[in-house]
């Protein structure tokens, strides 16, 4: 049988997508094993034991100094500037690139300034942010809806152009408005495309959101692994970086689970 | 009765159609054949107000014709006739819905209830009740059609505009499609203008057959003239083909 023809089952793919997760757990085991060997003391590349004790220490005991539970107070301050920004950003990017697709007068004095706009790289203007909306909560959302929104504008005017033509005029033919196409002929047939937008901005998402915490700060996933990184404490960083990858992959895996859901004709 | 006052349209480089004139008297069904890139479509979405004439006018019992699509001019197209993100009730919902709810476009309660029973008469006027839940794409391409008839008559227009609407479906499921266009035709009093590439379709299903050529052709500049109606002929399956033919002969514009 050729390869293009073999196909794995359902253990088969179990299996085969955990082998480079394994790999890399095993290779990891190895060359950390190696490193304390020579030295006992090796910060780089702690023991699996290490890295347990350290996630017992920020996860399940209350910090000396502030009585918190700093890996969940961590979480939940990133997770809400996130969510937020990326909320926001998906709803300037409905609010604008609707119309910007759908009405040629408002694209005419939007789009070219949307498309303007996207070129601006986010993070030489975060000092402007900080500066505009001091160092609080409000800069670094902004920041990542600053970061996501031109795209989502630019992708959700795009999907309103590429609703087939017949479906406008179509619509024309019962009678509908402007505003009655928008509101049920374009918006729940965008919306399903937004949410996939927002599913493939979620990574720079992230990547606005760490870097603000890193410079601006007092919690914050972010923030705690540049500040821990001044101690080396690689038992901290190295949990903190795959928590954020499970977070990352649970926000993702949800926004599809919400297409498939809410919007069974999708993708048919 | 819709009169075209000697229409022409003009690209830039190109004449898709030049002086074309025709009454069409209400209760007409008109089939429309030629070949392809003749300006037969161009000509249908005119008459839908999706596209202007560069000279010319068109005139709908004595008004002018607005040049934006309206409910009195329903359409049939070929594909993407019918919404993908409603199920088959929500299609043919949407008409009565939006005239009802300005601005929410859609309907509650009492309301709702009586559009819904109108919809679903509609449904079984077509044979789509079964399916009432299903979403488009799960229904196959006559039944998709099918909805799309439903989804366009049930705001009631005078004037039926098919682009091709049996050109992807297979020969048995057309004839059952020309049945069921020609009953509405018949029930609803309407005037039908139908594009087809099936020349026997043209002749069996209409009352009268336009045939779209171009009179004249400069080999140097193909696109340098436009096409126009060369034959109208009365056709139906009460006439007798060598008759079909004598107009042939007999009346080349």
């Amino acid at each position: 049988m050729r390869l293009i023809n073999r196909r794995p089952g359902g253990l088969g793919i179990l299996a085969s997508a955990a082998v480079p997760f394994a790999l890399a757990l095993v290779l990891y085991v190895v060359a950390s094993g190696i490193r304390l060997a020579e030295n006992p003391d090796d910060k780089l590349l702690p023991g699996l034991a290490t890295i347990g004790a350290a996630v017992e220490r920020v996860a399940f005991e209350p910090d000396r100094r502030t009585g918190d539970y700093i890996f969940w107070t961590d979480t939940a301050a990133s997770l809400q500037r996130l969510l937020t920004g990326v909320f926001v950003g998906a709803a300037v990017g409905l609010a604008v690139g609707v119309p910007n697709g759908l009405l040629p007068w408002f694209g005419a004095f939007a789009s070219p300034a949307v498309r303007a706009l996207s070129m601006i790289p986010p993070l030489a203007i975060l000092p402007i942010l900080f500066i505009v909306f001091g160092v609080g909560e409000l800069a670094k959302v902004m920041l990542i809806v600053l970061g996501t929104a031109p795209f989502l504008m630019r992708d959700v005017e795009q999907r309103v152009r590429e609703l087939p033509r017949e479906q406008l005029i179509k619509a024309q033919t019962l009678d509908a408005t402007s505003w009655q196409i928008a509101l049920r002929v374009v918006l729940p047939q965008v919306f399903p495309r937004l949410v996939d937008g927002v599913r493939l901005s979620l990574g720079s998402a992230w990547l606005f959101l760490i870097a603000a915490e890193a410079i601006a700060s007092t919690d914050g996933l972010g923030y705690r692994i540049f500040l821990v990184r001044r101690y080396l404490a690689m038992d901290v960083i190295l949990p903190y970086v795959a928590w954020i990858t499970v977070l990352a992959f649970a926000l993702d895996f949800g926004l599809r689970q919400l297409n498939r859901r809410c919007f069974p004709w999708y993708g048919a | 009765m819709i009169e075209v006052r000697n229409v022409w349209k003009r690209y830039p480089g190109k004449t898709v159609l030049e002086n074309v004139r025709l009454r069409v008297e209400k209760n007409e069904f008109v089939t429309i054949v030629g070949a392809s890139g003749c300006g037969k479509t161009t000509f249908l979405r005119m008459l839908l107000g999706e596209v202007e004439p560069c000279e010319g006018s068109i005139r709908i019992e004595g008004a002018p014709l607005v040049p934006e699509p309206r409910a009195d001019r329903g359409v049939v197209f070929q594909r993407y006739s019918v919404f993908p993100h409603l199920t088959v009730l929500g299609n043919v919902l949407l008409g009565l819905d939006l005239g009802d709810a300005p601005w929410l476009g859609r309907t509650f309660g009492r309301r709702r209830a009586r559009n819904v029973a109108r919809a679903q008469e509609m449904l079984a006027r077509v044979g789509l009740e079964r399916s009432a839940h299903n979403y488009p794409s799960e229904l196959s391409g006559g039944m998709q059609q099918r909805l799309a008839l439903a989804q366009t008559l049930i705001t009631e227009p005078r004037i039926l505009l098919l682009d091709e609407p049996f050109g992807a479906l297979d020969p048995g499921i057309r004839s059952d499609m020309h049945e069921l266009v020609r009953e509405l035709h018949r029930e609803l009093d309407l005037t039908v203008f139908m594009i087809t590439h099936d020349i026997a379709e043209g002749f069996s299903l209409g009352s009268r057959l336009l045939v779209f050529d171009k009179p004249r052709v400069d080999p140097h500049e193909p696109d340098l003239y436009g096409a126009t109606i060369t034959f109208d002929l009365p056709v139906g399956h009460r006439r007798r083909a060598d008759s079909i033919i004598d107009d042939i002969n007999v009346k080349p514009v």
